[in-house]
């Protein structure tokens, strides 16, 4: 590949343009970091290191409010993903090994309307149809509404992970008289591992992350983390809000780097 | 891109082809319930009747979509000319969504492009450095945004510290903000699909254009550009749509002034106005409105892959 001035691929700028991205992506949430461990009780001045509003947030007057709405989200993403994931790997399943049948494009699109579909519209029809079928708002109604639009989320990596795997391995196992079950299970399914750890991971973050759909099908007094820092956060900006988001946003990361990683030992091999 | 996935890829069969319709049940179950049955009942409550505070009386009245466009006068009883207020709003987000998209394409395009022209073994990684912040929660990233760029938020301490500015920059509760807000929150939908059509150009075209005396800007503009075409509408299309519906970067960085769709919508269930058919129905139209686009661009990429 030809380097330097000539190189007709470079195009003077683009890189510090990209650079100038990351620092716009990445400054927001540094500084909120760096402000989660101010010890001053105002955001503005800066008074040295502490981690007391990280105790504030663990031990603090609100911190029955944190645990519970903590305890929430993480139970509502942890079934709907579980739930999601099955959903979509069976989706994937006859989607991908079904054969061409009339209500395939369909599916496919059925699974991944929630993503077309603005989620403020999905809140308020959601909310709506609660309320038409007259189903009293509260954990329950978020779950299903989580289950909901993690479906997709779970199903891209899951079926672009099956599209990696050629059909001939269940062959052979059928060949050597495995029944189609025993191919899903021991063939297929095992093969299928990275995609759907990949798949879960990033339903449990998208589940994890909602605000405006939970905000919307959430009983009164039921709070998620988001829907609680949103509530603190109308009051003002304060640090153990910034805490709160911090560990917050330490599990997306740590888990997206992991979903990362699985995938990319997975292309590897 | 997306249609790729369903019908694409060589390692389709047809081994569990008489189990398919029990492997899709849970799918269509679970979506035709909690997505296109309520769908059409949120249709159905936009022609009913308000209740005051909340829900609906079943009884069949136009009055939500009178309300979105005609204006009866103070006291309601004069014929209807054409009520401005709410398509000013919708008209705003248009505006809103469309400025975010052109700011996410300017930076967008240049920083896809400049990642997918690295060694193959460094792209992956500058993907996922790109994509990281859009899995941090979204309430978060706007929260974090709010808080740099707030009047004496670290960005104007520095700015004044420093003496680059004598006075600090009043961005928040502007359009710039909301519009910065939104680049934010959807800037990877915009370098993905670019990155992923410029990584399979064939850069022998530009090659044989620079050969044939076209200066590098030239290139770009009449030889990479058009190539790269259906990945720039798509990341367009994937900015434009959930910015049109945004509530957070409206409501947090907009405030009072830069009122969007999604805040409209949202007052009329969880705010004061608690007026449940008009929110039903100012969704309808939002909804509509999406899926034209959508419709526009399928037909388009159809045409475009023959």
């Amino acid at each position: 590949m030809a380097k330097g001035k000539y190189d007709l691929r470079v195009y003077p700028g683009f890189r510090a343009i990209t650079l100038l991205c990351l620092v716009i992506l990445y400054s927001p949430l540094i500084v909120v970091m760096a402000y989660s461990f101010n010890a001053s009780p105002s955001i503005t001045n800066w008074e040295g290191l502490s981690l007391r509003w990280y105790a504030d947030v663990f031990t603090g007057p609100e911190s029955a409010k944190f645990k519970a709405a903590a305890r929430n989200s993480f139970v509502i993403a942890l079934i709907a993903a579980t739930v999601a994931t099955a959903i979509a790997t069976l989706s994937a399943t006859a989607i991908l090994r079904g054969g061409k049948f009339r209500l395939r494009t369909v599916s496919f699109g059925l699974i991944s309307l929630p993503l077309m579909v603005p989620e403020i519209v999905t809140a308020v029809a959601t909310l709506i149809f609660f309320n038409a079928i007259g189903f009293d708002r509260g954990l329950l109604t978020i779950l299903l509404a989580h289950i909901t639009f993690c479906i997709p989320f779970a199903y891209l990596p899951i079926s672009a992970r099956m599209q990696g795997i050629e059909a001939t391995y269940e062959q052979a196992a059928m060949d050597l008289y495995a029944t189609k079950r025993q191919a899903f299970t021991r063939v297929l399914l095992p093969l299928m591992a990275p995609g759907i750890v990949s798949g879960f991971i990033l339903a449990f973050i998208v589940s994890l992350d909602d605000f405006i759909i939970t905000n919307f099908v959430k009983g009164a007094g039921v709070e998620t983390l988001p829907t609680a820092i949103f509530g603190a956060v109308k009051q003002g900006i304060k640090p153990n809000i910034m805490a709160i988001s911090t560990m917050l946003l330490g599990v997306s990361v740590v888990m997206v780097t992991l979903s990362w990683l699985i995938s990319r030992k997975d292309r590897k091999t | 891109m997306a249609g790729g996935a369903a019908t694409g890829g060589s390692s389709t069969s047809d081994t569990y082809a008489e189990a398919r319709t029990w492997l899709l049940l849970p799918a269509w179950v679970t979506l035709g319930i909690l997505v296109l049955a309520p769908v059409a009942i949120m249709l159905v409550y936009s022609f009913l009747t308000k209740e005051f505070r909340g829900g609906v009386i079943w009884e069949f009245s136009l009055g939500a979509y009178d309300q979105f466009f005609c204006n009866r006068g103070l006291f309601g009883d004069e014929p209807c000319s054409i009520e401005w207020t709410y398509i000013q709003i919708f008209w705003r987000s248009i505006w809103q969504a469309g400025a975010a998209t052109l700011l996410s394409l300017a930076i967008g395009f240049p920083t896809a492009y400049f990642i997918a022209t690295r060694p193959p073994r460094q792209r992956t990684l500058w993907v996922f450095l790109v994509t990281i912040p859009y899995w941090v929660n979204l309430l978060i990233r706007t929260v974090s945004m709010k808080f740099l760029l707030r009047d004496e938020g670290p960005l104007n301490d520095f700015l004044t510290g420093t003496g680059l500015l004598s006075e600090p920059l009043a961005i928040v509760n502007t359009n710039f903000a909301v519009q910065l807000g939104l680049f934010y929150s959807y800037l990877p939908f915009m370098v993905l699909p670019i990155y992923a059509a410029v990584e399979r150009y064939n850069f022998a075209l530009s090659e044989a254009a620079s050969d044939l005396y076209a200066p590098r800007w030239t290139v770009l503009r009449r030889i990479l550009l058009p190539s790269v075409k259906p990945g720039i509408i798509a990341g367009c299309i994937l900015v434009f749509v959930p910015s049109l519906g945004s509530f957070l970067a409206p409501d947090l960085l907009g405030g009072a002034r830069n009122f969007m769709i999604g805040s409209l919508i949202e007052e009329q269930f969880k705010g004061n106005a608690g007026n449940w058919p008009f929110g039903a129905a100012a969704s309808m139209i939002l909804l509509t409105m999406v899926l034209i686009i959508l419709l526009i661009f399928a037909r388009q990429q159809a045409k475009a892959e023959g």
